[in-house]
């Protein structure tokens, strides 16, 4: 009789191993160049691919498995909150406008990250840092279609989510987080991991998911807290795989540190002007609120990323060179956001509102040095013109930044009383900037930002040329329902009346 | 009698998202269609690719095949995330139960030498070949234009990553690491293999999406699939005795019958797009499964001896059968 042989036991590492790692070869018939052709002109160089630890290890069985089982419940709950009129729990329809702004510039964002993720997925000659690519691939069109299911149903009963297919491509305000995914998704494979992988998903994601998160919790919003939690397993991958992407190219050659460096610079700075929207949302859009931005910022920017910045100096990584500058915009930057979005109410897809006395009360306990020095008496302003009913409204198009896309409404550094502008003369061209921070991301690479599609020259191109009721048609916004003030709008009525009938026996 | 309960009576104020109102009427949209149609950006794209200048972002001139629409490519199974994974985690429980059922039972060591010889020298190798197929259904969805196009091939994708892994515990439970060694050693040096791997290799630097889609998910899986999973494991090894490596590969035949459905009305959609389309799809279609054929045969050989050629000549007209259905003439 035969005598049977003990199988090699294998480990978890050395199981994962095989089952990922070791299914890729070394090609012969092409070469390595012809197969990855984009990984080199960055100027990275990666001498041992093997050297990459996986950030998880996670074969497909469990991975449908572990996800199968979120689905279920997510997709449950989302119907119940639909069923039950899930809507009318929220504090107030005022913070519908931050669902908007998220499925208007965030959701899209999503996608193309799985966009980019697939091509990481194919484009790194790592078996290893392939399957997480991919892995964070299928994820983000998760993301993507979670989020737009958990907000199809507010769709049914509110304004300003109907046409967030278009908004997304045309309107303003959603090219400042497009524009940031497009720059993402343009770059090489190794710098749209700083960019997304690191920057994005590991320095600022705690800055956006937890207060967002958090918000919809604190709110009532039942739907969105659901994908919150159900992606909040999903982002941990995410993030141990941002972090063991810089620390491998880091490692891997000196040589690298210099251009890790710039692109830490640069996504941080990107990555902040975008997050500028959640410091509006956190201090000013949620009826019920969690907690100011600046003590978001000192949590999850300065205590986090502090740390995680330290963690990285031993491979002579510095903190960002924007970092100062940003410390210094936090105490003003929602409330300069603010006021540019209530005076450009008639051109966005949400509402924005005049904050009550009892709201101001808070912005300057949380910003007691800044908010009344600096901006109540702006809002005190704008109050009166309101009820002498000649509400203040720019009709003037704000300049932009060629950079983040933003306009121009933010100070100087150090002078809160002076807007900042900056400008760079390129090929006999004028390209204005909101900050040191974005005119050194253009100088850095002209040649890409001088094509940055903006959307206010497009007004007076075909097919608007000039014309607002054009442009609204362009847009697909609806005046009257979609913009404009919150007070007196036909989500304030709505939400008032449901409410009623669903809490009074009137 | 049926009683409805009573809940407070709100008036919606719209039935769908105005991009699906346009599509398909005024009615509730699916959660299919909402998690699929005109979700990819598609103007006023930024910035051109540093990697390709010439290239959109969101190309889709890179690819011979012209659509009016893409997303005309629907998937047939209405794949979004969450039904996709659905499907999939009832499919790997089977698939667990079968392994566990192989192991428990010590079926793998009652195999006939010669036929675990046999399985193990065919479907290790494929587990590069899966791993190529991983690499081109990536590229397809990274690349590809329209989600309702790209999305199943990212699904495809993480498919042939599990089938890969898949193969590879079948390679340790019939054999052992050895088993996985020599399948890789077979796969780079030995003659047999060499046509197959030249294939994927050469796929790696296609670089339009629609064109690697035919080379993969039609022509060599429209082969291989039915060749390796009905032809050698479930008639030539079932059938000499070795059923429990049909029930470890189960996973592979349902698979490939779910999936070629999506294939096949990929297919169709794009020939009937046009006259140019079905010129195209005709040329690729017959060029890559006449050299995938070719490729199969030595593989095939290993298993079937000298019945590989009819074998392998039964399954390419049984493809070319699948693919004029389509509406494409060869």
């Amino acid at each position: 009789m035969d005598m049977k042989v003990a199988k090699k036991k294998l480990g978890l590492k050395e199981k994962y191993r095989a089952l990922t790692r070791d299914l890729g070869w070394d090609t012969t018939y092409q070469t390595k160049d012809a197969v990855f052709p984009y990984v080199g002109y960055e100027g990275i160089k990666i001498h041992d691919w093997d050297k990459w630890e996986d950030p998880f290890r996670l074969t497909m069985d469990a991975y449908w498995k572990y996800q199968a089982e979120k689905e279920r419940k997510f997709y449950a709950i989302i119907d119940a909150h639909a069923q039950n009129n899930g809507h009318l729990n929220l504090t107030d329809a005022r913070y519908l406008s931050a669902l908007k702004i998220f499925l208007q510039a965030i959701s899209p964002g999503e996608y193309a990250a799985h966009k980019g993720f697939a091509r990481a997925g194919r484009e790194f000659p790592g078996v290893g840092t392939q399957v997480a690519c991919q892995m964070q691939a299928i994820d983000e069109i998760r993301h993507a279609q979670t989020q737009i299911h958990a907000m199809s149903n507010y769709n049914r009963y509110y304004n300003g989510f109907h046409a967030f297919a278009d908004t997304r491509d045309r309107i303003w305000y959603t090219s400042v987080a497009r524009s940031f995914f497009d720059d993402a998704m343009s770059a090489g494979p190794f710098e749209f991991m700083i960019a997304i992988g690191f920057s994005f998903e590991y320095v600022l994601t705690n800055l956006l998911f937890v207060p967002f998160m958090s918000g919809a919790a604190y709110n009532g919003d039942m739907a969105t807290v659901t994908f919150g939690f159900s992606a909040q397993s999903d982002e941990a991958r995410h993030m141990t795989l941002g972090l063991e992407c810089i620390k491998f190219m880091l490692e891997q050659d000196p040589d690298n540190l210099p251009i890790v460096q710039n692109w830490i610079d640069k996504w941080f700075w990107r990555g902040f002007r975008v997050l500028g929207l959640v410091s509006t949302m956190m201090d000013y859009m949620l009826p019920k609120r969690v907690m100011s931005w600046r003590e978001a910022w000192d949590i999850y920017g300065v205590e986090n990323g502090g740390a995680l910045f330290k963690d990285l100096a031993r491979y002579g990584i510095k903190p960002p060179k924007g970092w100062d500058d940003a410390e210094k915009a936090i105490d003003h930057m929602s409330h300069q956001f603010m006021l540019g979005l209530y005076q450009w109410s008639f051109g966005t897809a949400f509402h924005s509102w005049i904050p009550s006395e009892d709201d101001m009360n808070w912005l300057s306990a949380k910003y007691p040095d800044t908010f009344d020095k600096y901006y109540r008496p702006r809002w005190k302003h704008i109050k009166k013109l309101a009820d002498a009913g000649t509400p203040f409204k720019n009709y003037g198009l704000a300049k932009l930044c060629q950079c983040c896309q933003l306009p121009t409404v933010f100070t100087e550094p150090d002078d809160p009383t002076l807007t900042c502008h900056r400008e760079t003369v390129y090929k006999g061209q004028k390209y204005h900037f909101c900050s040191d921070g974005c005119q050194h991301v253009f100088e850095n690479e002209p040649e890409k930002y001088v094509q940055a599609w903006l959307p206010m020259p497009q007004l007076f191109q075909e097919p608007i040329n000039g014309d607002l009721g054009a442009w609204m048609e362009w847009v697909s916004l609806r005046d009257g329902k979609d913009n404009g003030d919150y007070a007196g709008s036909e989500d304030q009525q709505n939400f008032e009346a449901w409410r009623g009938l669903a809490t009074t026996n009137q | 009698m049926q009683i409805d309960l009573r809940t407070v009576a709100i008036q919606p104020q719209r039935q769908a998202f105005d991009h699906l109102v346009r599509r398909f009427g005024d009615k509730p949209a699916s959660r299919y269609q909402e998690g699929s149609y005109d979700i990819q950006a598609a103007e006023n794209l930024h910035y051109k690719p540093t990697w390709d200048p010439e290239q959109e972002l969101y190309d889709a001139g890179i690819t011979r095949i012209v659509m009016q629409d893409w997303y005309a490519l629907k998937d047939p199974r209405q794949f979004y995330y969450s039904t996709y994974t659905l499907t999939r985690a009832r499919q790997q429980e089977t698939t667990e139960a079968n392994f566990a059922f192989v192991e428990s039972r010590g079926l793998a060591d009652m195999l006939p030498d010669e036929l675990r010889d046999v399985a193990l020298k065919v479907l290790v190798p494929l587990r590069h070949a899966a791993w190529g197929a991983n690499q081109h259904n990536t590229f397809i969805c990274g690349y590809g234009y329209g989600t309702t196009f790209t999305q199943p091939c990212m699904y495809h994708a993480m498919d042939n990553l599990g089938i890969a892994q898949y193969l590879s515990r079948l390679g340790l439970l019939l054999g052992d690491t050895d088993a996985l060694e020599a399948g890789k050693q077979a796969w780079l040096d030995n003659a047999a293999w060499q046509p197959l791997r030249r294939y994927v290799e050469d796929c790696l630097v296609l670089r339009d999406p629609f064109e690697l889609f035919v080379a993969q998910n039609v022509a060599l899986d429209g082969l291989l699939y039915p060749l390796v999973y009905e032809r050698i494991v479930d008639e030539h090894l079932s059938v000499r005795g070795a059923s429990s490596v049909a029930m470890l590969t189960q996973f592979m035949s349902d698979w490939f019958d779910e999936t070629r459905k999506w294939v096949d009305a990929v297919l169709k959609v794009a020939a009937a797009e046009s006259e140019h389309n079905r010129a195209v799809l005709q040329d690729w279609t017959r060029n890559w499964s006449a050299r995938a054929a070719s490729a199969m045969v030595p593989i095939a050989e290993l298993a079937l001896g000298a019945e590989a050629d009819e074998a392998v000549g039964q399954q390419l007209a049984a493809l070319t059968a699948r693919i004029q259905k389509t509406g494409i003439p060869l």
